[in-house]
């Protein structure tokens, strides 16, 4: 193909370098410096796609981020990405694009049929019509609407790109490098000050690169590119192109969307696609330029229908003629400037103005070019059905309320201009309480909350030379405030034509017996008669407006629509705009893809992963790990092709029968020191602790002050005034904030200190009856027998030159030891405790046993500990001082936690001992009670009694104090299970707990 | 993103912190005798506050100290912090 809309010269492209690409599977050639729009409107490409509920043929509306039409499902590097702006996407070789919302093609699409029934789709049509009957939805009704109406297609691959997060902290933070940009982020460099200056698209400079004005001795766009280079060079100057700012949150955070790798055909190795970067700004200057308004008249969807503006950025920027019979339909001078740009090219444009007699420089200049202006005209509809053919035009009387005779002009493209819309989404993201400028006919920015301003066209201000030397003053002046500099500069002569008044006509009435679509809202297919219907319905406010017709609520958010929305409400409420008031702006201002949001947390790296020191032991050794918080401990060491439960039931019966080993390196450990240690553990635990001796450990249970129960361990006096707190691996952070808590703000005079020593220390548990002869082998040293180091003991030792801590404390219910070295001699222990126990059968054991050990043995853990039990319903009443208070004591007494039915902790075992109970299973009197079935309690924790060798599970029930030896049923509604079960002692296993003493 | 200014560190990002409730509950004393009423609106009971809250903080990724702020609940404005000891004025 050739590019038949391409001019000889002219443009900012490369034209050096030609790419090829593909679109909808057909092979087309750009530049370098295009964009997927610029080089399609080259080759004469005007169909993108089908509209959102009419599918209607839609072509290019925009040049830019206001885009609502043009957009593609992308395919670059084997990847694919939905919903790309082609008038956003940079050209690279091999790009390949394609239509969507059409089937089976963009040309002959089954969905039009609903244009000829568009009189059956009106307003609130889904919210009326998909109703009933209600079983409908799911199958029938939800997945055809989503067919018909779906925008791209998400990739299902995992995205192997990279994306990463940037935080940074500036002075100044300027968002967008149009004339007010570049002049505010000059002054504010020049006082030292640093400055982010961040633009949107791939060139510096907004509408100076299409602008003809002069700045000093130079065109806007020289002067762009000069100011540019200097900020460059600037060390205190970051200046981003291909960076947007979405969104604005509290205390001055802007969050910006770096577009690094988009514009390549491939990601660079080592290089980010995207980079989210979170800027915390002293000042932010909000230079985001303003955006071109539609007017409203019959078929104004057609493809060939845009902005003037962009007719005239693909003109200048690219060199592309968006048609060439163009027809330019303004109500302001900003249309004359197209229509000149156009005729400087040899292309004769037809000026249709909504004014009667507009006088200024601009259109002075259009006139001595002989340009046909026709005044008093306005566009009545555009005909044609995938490209405009021709217009209906008509002159309008000066109350535009009646038409003229209409006659009909060839053209083939219509250029817009309705004026100009200030883009203020970022000072109304701020707090900034935004006012209607009755001159522009939109709403500026009013009062900041936050440290913003806002500049230029973006504020209304549409002069270049008041912008400028607004912004040079406004960026002198707050880089002052911070830097204390205060460089003077001489302000730049500035030639710009002058311009006059616009005409507020926004909204083509329509002749007499045609009911054309007059779309407002392009993307969403909301029509003028969309709006009319919503009000007669009913609905006032304008909130509710947008979400019944879907107004402004497509990708594009409305850039183009929103305000003529505004009006079109005003008018039929007999309002001013501003008591309708607009919708609120919610960042993102446009879309951001999801893999800058989540960076490079993703997978393994959404949290840290914690190891320990004798990780390397266990992968050596077969583990199969399991997350355990952000810890990965070994679930079970695989033996041959053991399963879980065949290897977790080998490791458990090992340590009831010989010697086990268990990594608990993942205990939380609190380092407490102080003179008034012992009174903390004292307020903090429930039991006594005043006068636990040094050399003892004592197990405690920590409340929380509404008396639920929060956590449990074992503490030990190490010396005088210093403990050792365990807590659980789930708990620990939460633990020491606690404590924390009451040293730092209740109880401020008690000398304590504490610290997380969770890292330093290495653990290991040997569990089983033969662990003491284990311990002699590792402790020749040391008297470890019955005597020397007795249940709950603790003593240090000597493991071969290595210190260690040994503390006679089980979890497992047997005779059992913990020992800590210091986490560098971790891996060195587990070694030896290996070697010294072989001859005993030793045998580590994963969390699956652990669990097995203490479920039979009925010692709780975070199952039953859960956040919603108090100490009674773990049996643990029994730790409850009577002679002093504690944190979360007074709750205790509360009616419920003392109720007399209250419930307990029990055992279930299954009546035929060989049905495995489901964890979260209820317990039922009647299994065949109709629903819902009272539910006396739930099964917290189960396993495969290797003591007994069948099924144990831990239970909370009601009444479980008198419940044993009642016959219940456990029900599984999730896996469909009915079990008959017997309720017994908790304690499954040595009831008396005399192996941990032997 | 709220920028919290610790009395211990300076200014820092929220993400440092974990909030901690209203800083003006005071916790009976241990020992005590405390009706059930005075108990409730110790344990459960508070005000939801529309404006001027002082609140609890713990610079948790910092230097770990409770910390008390004024902060406006709607509009997110900080006032003053102080320190776990300074009495709220």
């Amino acid at each position: 193909m050739t590019q038949s809309f391409r001019l000889e010269s002219g443009g900012l492209i490369n034209r050096d370098k030609k790419i090829s690409f593909k679109f909808n599977g057909k092979n087309y050639f750009g530049y370098e410096g295009d964009t997927l729009a610029s080089a399609l409107i080259a080759n004469g490409v005007h169909l993108i796609g089908r509209s959102f509920k009419y599918h209607r043929p839609r072509g290019f509306f925009g040049a830019g981020v206001d885009e609502p039409y043009a957009i593609v499902q992308l395919y670059r590097n084997g990847e694919t990405e939905p919903n790309i702006k082609a008038t956003e996407q940079e050209l690279f070789e091999g790009l390949e694009a394609k239509s969507v919302n059409c089937w089976p093609s963009v040309n002959f699409d089954v969905g039009a049929i609903n244009n000829f029934l568009k009189i059956f789709l009106p307003a609130g049509f889904y919210y009326k019509t998909f109703m009933w009957p209600k079983s409908f939805w799911y199958k029938i009704y939800e997945p055809f609407i989503r067919k018909a109406a779906g925008l791209g297609t998400a990739s299902i691959k995992h995205d192997k790109e990279r994306y990463e997060h940037k935080y940074e902290y500036c002075d100044l933070l300027i968002t967008g490098s149009g004339p007010s940009g570049l002049a505010s982020a000059y002054s504010a460099a020049k006082n030292g000050a640093k400055v982010i200056l961040a633009e949107d698209k791939s060139r510096f400079g907004g509408t100076l690169l299409t602008s003809e004005v002069n700045i000093g001795n130079q065109s806007g766009k020289e002067w762009a590119d000069s100011i540019i280079s200097e900020l460059k060079e600037m060390p205190n100057v970051t200046v981003k192109n291909r960076s947007q700012v979405f969104g604005y949150y509290d205390h001055n955070m802007l969050v910006m969307s770096e577009r690094i790798s988009d514009h390549l055909p491939k990601t660079k190795k080592f290089h980010p696609k995207q980079r989210l970067w979170y800027i915390r700004a002293k000042e932010v200057l909000i230079s985001s330029g303003s955006i071109e308004r539609p007017i409203v008249f019959g078929n104004n969807d057609t493809p060939g229908v845009m902005l003037s503006s962009a007719a005239k950025e693909y003109l200048k920027v690219y060199g592309v003629l968006v048609g060439k019979k163009p027809l330019v339909f303004t109500n302001n001078d900003s249309g004359y400037e197209t229509a000149i740009e156009f005729k400087k090219n040899g292309i004769d444009p037809i000026i249709l103005d909504t004014r009667k007699e507009p006088q200024s420089e601009i259109i002075e200049e259009a006139k001595n070019m002989n340009i046909n202006i026709k005044n008093s005209y306005v566009v009545v509809a555009a005909q044609g059905y995938k490209k405009v053919k021709s217009a209906d035009v008509a002159k309008i009387s000066d109350n535009k309320e009646e038409l003229g005779s209409i006659e009909n002009i060839e053209c083939d493209c219509i250029c817009v201009s309705g004026f100009w819309t200030p883009t203020i989404h970022l000072a109304s993201q701020s707090g900034n309480k935004t006012k209607f400028n009755e001159d522009i006919d939109a709403f500026v920015p009013g009062i900041s909350k936050q440290n913003e301003k806002t500049l230029g066209a973006a504020n209304g201000i549409y002069t270049l030379e008041e912008t400028l030397k607004d912004s040079f003053e406004k960026g002198n002046l707050l880089s002052k405030k911070i830097t204390n500099n205060d460089n003077k500069f001489s302000f730049p002569n500035v030639v710009e034509k002058k311009s006059t008044v616009h005409d507020k006509f926004w909204c083509v009435p329509l002749p007499k017996g045609k009911n054309y679509k007059r779309f407002l809202d392009f993307q969403n297919d909301v029509a003028v008669s969309d709006i009319e219907i919503a009000l007669k319905e009913g609905y006032r406010s304008i909130e509710h407006v947008k979400r019944y017709t879907t107004l402004g609520m497509a990708t594009d958010q409305g850039k183009t629509s929103n305000l003529n929305g505004l009006q079109l409400v005003s008018k039929i409420e007999n309002k001013v705009v501003p008591a309708v008031g607009h919708t609120t702006f919610r960042p993102p201002y446009s879309p951001v893809s999801i893999g800058a949001i989540v960076g490079r947390e993703v997978g393994k790296h959404s949290k840290p992963t914690r190891k320990s020191p004798m990780h390397s032991w266990h992968e050596k050794n077969n583990a199969v790990f399991v997350d355990a918080g952000v810890w990965l401990r070994p679930r079970y060491y695989k033996r041959g092709d053991e399963n879980l439960f065949e290897a977790s039931k080998r490791e458990a019966k090992n340590v009831r029968s010989n010697v086990g080993v268990c990594d608990v390196t993942t205990l939380g450990k609190i380092d407490i020191k102080g003179p008034d240690a012992a009174e903390l553990l004292n307020r903090v635990y429930t039991n006594a602790w005043l006068k636990l001796p040094v050399g003892k450990a004592r197990y405690g249970v920590m409340l929380r002050e509404d008396g639920i129960v929060m956590d449990d361990g074992t503490t030990t006096r190490i010396s005088k005034n210093h403990y050792h707190m365990t807590t659980t691996t789930a708990q620990a952070a939460n633990v020491l904030s606690h404590l924390e808590y009451y040293l730092q703000l209740v109880w401020p005079e008690l000398n304590v200190n504490v610290v997380s020593t969770t890292e330093q220390w290495a653990g290991a548990a040997i569990a089983g009856p033969k662990s003491r002869e284990v311990l002699k082998k590792l402790f020749p040293k040391s008297d470890v027998t019955n005597e020397g180091l007795p249940f709950m003991g603790y003593m240090e030792g000597d493991l071969f030159g290595v210190k260690a801590k040994i503390f006679r404390i089980s979890f497992s219910g047997e005779l059992a030891y913990e020992v800590n070295v210091e986490s560098d001699n971790g891996y060195f222990m587990w070694e030896k405790i290996i070697e010294a126990g072989e001859e005993f059968g030793i045998q580590p054991y994963g969390t699956e046993a652990l669990s097995t050990l203490r479920i039979e043995m009925g010692h709780v853990a975070g199952s039953e500990l859960d956040g919603r039990t108090i100490p009674y319903d773990n049996s643990l009443e029994g730790l409850l001082s009577k002679k002093k208070d504690f944190i979360g004591k007074r709750s205790l007494s509360r009616k419920a936690f003392a109720a007399e039915d209250r419930q307990k902790i029990v055992g279930v075992v299954p009546l035929d001992k060989k049905t495995s109970i489901p964890e979260g299973s209820h317990l039922v009197k009647d299994s065949n009670a109709p629903l819902p079935n009272p539910k006396l309690g739930y099964i917290s924790a189960s396993c495969w009694s290797v003591e007994h060798d069948n099924p144990f599970s831990l239970a909370i029930l009601k009444d479980g104090k008198n419940m044993i030896g009642e016959k219940l049923f456990v029900m599984s509604p999730l896996k469909n299970k009915v079990i008959p079960v017997e309720i017994v002692s908790s304690h499954y296993v040595d009831p008396k707990g005399e192996r941990v003493r032997s | 993103m709220l920028h919290i200014k610790c009395p211990h560190c300076g200014l820092r990002s929220q993400n440092e912190f974990s909030y901690g409730g209203d800083a003006t509950v005071k916790r009976p004393e241990l020992g005590k005798e405390i009706s059930d009423k005075d108990w409730d609106n110790f344990v459960y009971n508070r005000k939801s506050l529309r404006g001027k809250h002082w609140e609890l903080w713990q610079h948790l990724s910092g230097c770990r100290q409770w910390i008390k702020v004024q902060r406006d609940t709607a509009t997110h404005e900080i006032f003053k912090t102080l320190k776990a000891n300074e009495e709220i004025s």
